[in-house]
């Protein structure tokens, strides 16, 4: 019975890349596309330094904004605000980052801090809500993020926007740049073969790694973890055992946010320019994250496969369009990718409770008295996350 | 993963004591007539403390019902799906999908045929959700959020290929048509000549005084002839308004031109689309609350076991509404197109979706309260194309606003809502005084700080349909 489930938990992942594929194939033969040529495309693309590179750069902010989804995931809560969160984050972090009177790296810890504050502070609102008031945190933290998109335009141009220099008139609305210390170095050393010019590896993406250990160890292997887990799978068997589900749900938003509050920090310490612009402050995130997060089922590496998978389909935008492609047909395959993933688990777990459930009945048949079998729970346990 | 709290809906409908409420008494319309004369009366009130006419002039009502209508169609899509028991956050999606569909079948074939197209599309982009939902059993809000990303991709990539732009179609040939809504003289004229201004000044104050009196003195168990009568004379007072607006507006009288002025905004050259988008809430509130069908698919949201039992097509009935609720969110993405880019452009939605979900919760899974919450933000988009010295006058409001609630305390015996409404009046009275103009960057978020207020005070009040977000499998009783 054992192998039987693992053999399933196999069969998921591999029926969910064969629906992908399938469907991605059908739309783009019904759309008069040739599927060799853009598979094609992408198979040369995972051979090529600089656009490997920057997927990986791209992927960390996803990584980190899915994590962030995640942890509200795992207490059934939705932060879909992490949208508001981050850009909150990044405009304050960025802003009063350079105001900190903080020596050389100590600094960066400055900023690091500051975003994962204000990041906190603000899911934080929507989960006092959740827990005190009963506001769907799905409402609350749309709202919060309607307020957030006009609070970062207000910051910016009143308290945080770099003073033009003597003399010239300049009406960019943009932070002024950090110092060095306040910024993260580039890895391009680490890279063998060295990479093509004006492309570099961001240590950003070691923040995101580091976000990855810490939500797995403080999810499944900590005591507050543990509860977090119960809470979402079963609320009331929790409150049972002593858990306090009101605190658990402050906690969960507030751990939510505070790591949507990094999101924003890869162009304010990871790369260029090294500040608050709205032209370089990556916007969407948020949502990408909901995705990324259902595309690795809220497991910290099956995230990070769907982070860089994603990036991967957005890096390849370029090629495409430079191959005459329409680029578009990636946001369609994202798409995809995201409903195959739910759909073909979703089939698996009802396959595979089916046939727990035949397996119990066959052992009842076999032994009437129903005194050696194992007590089997396995239906719970099949659908229950990891 | 619920919207609510389990332990929230579990909660009993009702616990409140029965208060002497007199104003709970008054007929629905009576009691909506009461609202609206205090709400312009407070806005008329606020123009002239702060000297400012924008508060009701008739450009800011017409653009604020246009600005409304896509929210408030997005969040009556949202009921029609949660009254099934299926959370739709893939309302934005279908809206998306709704806008492109809308404007290609305008280009193609034409005005009316472009709103067809566009309410199908919208319809899709439900049936795509429902079958995820219902036939899969997806969780709803997954199964939402890939709609919102498959919408999006999906109109910019038909649209690159059909129109050869990534964020833009051209722009769409023919509109609908626009008409006045009829007034009095327009339904009755035909048989007795024209009415003078002044007979319909009567008419009106006949049929009002009549609604006052038949809510007074009818018992409301008198089933049939209290609507029938109530509904007549509604109508005529309706009309009677309708038809005098202009007249009213030449008045040069505090509050009385203010009504003309707003009424002659809300019914003077409407497009179509308003037209239909408006009549499709109290045709679905009747669908909904008065018929069969959605006596069925109401239960269906409230208890699918207990509904299966009785030998409700649970599945059929979530598809049905679900699918609906795609066409009514496709019917605002219409409108979009059709009010105001004249053209569809990505990101032209704007997170309507997500602000009609809102409204809807707002307004308490009702059609009413919805349109009201959308209103809310209609009103306050409105304004913000004016100057921030009118959007100051905003705080007047609040502050009249909380004079209201103490006047209802008074008469209902609700003293907390009116209690926490002093507490934002002093507030906004601080506030006026310490600035010249609203920042328009705060003004733009106002009514979403407003819903997030109300929700704040009032969601213990507020009941989404007990098994809503809940996965259904027949004969999965548990």
């Amino acid at each position: 019975m054992r192998s039987d489930r693992v053999a399933l938990s196999l069969v998921a992942p591999a029926l969910a890349v064969a629906l992908a594929l399938a469907v991605s194939t059908l739309v783009l033969i019904v759309s008069g596309n040739s599927p060799e040529e853009v598979f094609g495309l992408l198979g040369e693309q995972l051979t090529r330094v600089g656009e490997l590179t920057k997927t990986v750069n791209r992927a960390g902010p996803y990584y980190i904004s899915a994590v962030a989804v995640a942890v509200g995931f795992k207490m059934n809560l939705f932060n879909i605000g992490v949208e508001g969160q981050y850009r909150l984050a990044g405009v304050v972090a960025a802003g009063a980052g350079v105001a900190l009177p903080l020596p050389g790296p100590l600094r960066l810890l400055g900023v690091i801090a500051l975003a994962v504050g204000v990041g906190a502070g603000w899911a934080g609102i929507a989960g006092a809500l959740r827990a005190y008031r009963g506001v769907s945190e799905v409402i609350s933290t749309i709202m919060l993020n309607a307020i957030a998109f006009g609070l970062t335009p207000f910051l910016l141009t009143r308290y945080f926007q770099e003073e033009a220099a003597s003399g010239t008139i300049d009406f960019a609305t943009r932070t002024a740049a950090l110092p060095g210390g306040g910024r993260l170095p580039s890895l391009d050393a680490l890279v063998p073969g060295g990479l093509p010019s004006g492309v570099h590896l961001n240590a950003f993406v070691i923040l995101a790694g580091l976000v990855g250990v810490g939500y797995w160890v403080l999810v499944w292997r900590s005591r507050f973890g543990f509860d977090l887990r119960a809470s979402g799978a079963n609320p009331h068997a929790a409150r049972t055992s002593g858990v306090d589900a009101k605190r658990m749900t402050v906690f969960a938003m507030l751990i939510s946010g505070g790591v949507a509050g990094l999101v924003g920090l890869s162009s304010i310490i990871g790369a260029a320019p090294y500040r608050y612009t709205d032209e370089s402050f990556l916007a969407g995130l948020g949502f990408t994250g909901i995705a990324i997060a259902l595309l690795g089922r809220n497991n910290p590496v099956g995230i990070a496969f769907g982070a860089l998978l994603w990036a991967f389909m957005d890096i390849a935008r370029t090629p495409m369009s430079r191959a005459d492609l329409p680029r578009e047909i990636t946001t369609i395959m994202q798409g995809i990718t995201v409903l195959s993933v739910v759909v073909a688990y979703q089939v698996v777990s009802r396959i595979a409770r089916r046939r727990d459930a035949a397996a119990i009945a066959r052992q009842v048949d076999d032994d009437p008295e129903g005194g050696t079998s194992e007590p089997s729970g396995g239906a719970a346990r099949v659908g229950s996350p990891a | 993963m619920t919207l609510v709290d389990p332990g929230l809906t579990a909660a009993p409908i009702d616990a409140r004591p029965v208060r002497r409420d007199p104003i709970a008494r008054l007929s629905p319309t009576l009691r909506y007539g009461l609202y609206a004369s205090v709400l312009v009366l407070i806005l008329t009130t606020a123009e002239q403390l702060t000297d400012q006419t924008r508060l009701t002039s008739a450009n800011t009502w017409s653009s604020a019902l246009e600005l409304t209508l896509p929210i408030a169609l997005a969040g009556l899509g949202g009921l029609w799906a949660e009254r099934a028991g299926i959370v739709n956050i893939g309302l934005e999606g279908m809206m998306v999908l709704g806008t492109w569909m809308g404007a290609w079948g305008c280009i193609e074939y034409g005005a009316w045929a472009g709103v067809v197209l566009g309410v199908v599309g919208g319809a899709l982009g439900g049936l795509l959700h429902a079958i995820a939902t219902v036939g899969f059993g997806v969780d709803h809000i997954i199964s939402g959020v890939a709609v919102n990303i498959l919408g999006g991709g999906v109109t910019q990539f038909a649209n690159l290929e059909l129109f050869d732009s990534t964020n833009q179609s051209p722009r769409i040939p023919e509109n609908v048509g626009q008409v006045r809504v009829p007034g009095l003289n327009d339904v009755v004229g035909g048989l007795a000549g024209d009415l003078t201004d002044t007979s319909v000044l009567v008419w009106l104050a006949v049929s009002i005084l009549g609604l006052i009196a038949v809510t007074w003195r009818f018992h409301p168990s008198r089933p049939f002839v209290r609507p029938a009568v109530i509904t007549g004379l509604a109508a005529v007072a309706g009309l009677s308004l309708i038809e005098l607006a202009p007249y009213l507006d030449g008045q040069q009288r505090f509050f009385v031109s203010e009504v003309g002025r707003i009424v002659s905004g809300l019914t003077d050259e409407l497009s179509l689309v308003v037209v239909l988008g408006v009549l499709a809430f109290p045709i679905s509130g009747l669908v909904l609350w008065r018929t069969k069908f959605g006596l069925r698919l109401r239960s269906v949201g409230e208890d699918p076991v207990a509904a299966e039992s009785v030998g409700v097509n649970v599945y059929l009935m979530k598809v049905v509404a679900v699918v609906v609720s795609g066409a009514m969110a496709g019917l605002g993405g219409v409108s979009l197109v059709y009010l105001f880019a004249g053209q569809f452009r990505t990101g032209q939605t704007n997170g309507r979706g997500y602000i009609g979900l809102a409204a809807m919760i707002f307004g308490n899974w009702r059609p009413a309260g919805l349109a009201l919450g959308a209103g809310l933000f209609g009103f306050t988009d409105a304004l913000t194309l004016q100057s921030g010295q009118t959007t100051r006058a905003l705080l007047v409001v609040v502050a009249l606003g909380s004079v209201a609630l103490v006047a209802r305390a008074l008469i209902t015996g609700r003293w907390r809502s009116a209690l926490i409404a002093v507490g934002a009046a002093v507030g906004a009275i601080v506030w006026f005084n310490l600035v010249d103009e609203l920042p328009g960057e705060i003004v733009v978020f106002l009514p979403h700080l407003t819903t997030l207020l109300v929700l704040t005070f009032a969601s213990q009040r507020l009941r989404p349909p007990a098994a809503d977000g809940k996965p259904y499998r027949r004969g999965e009783s548990g």
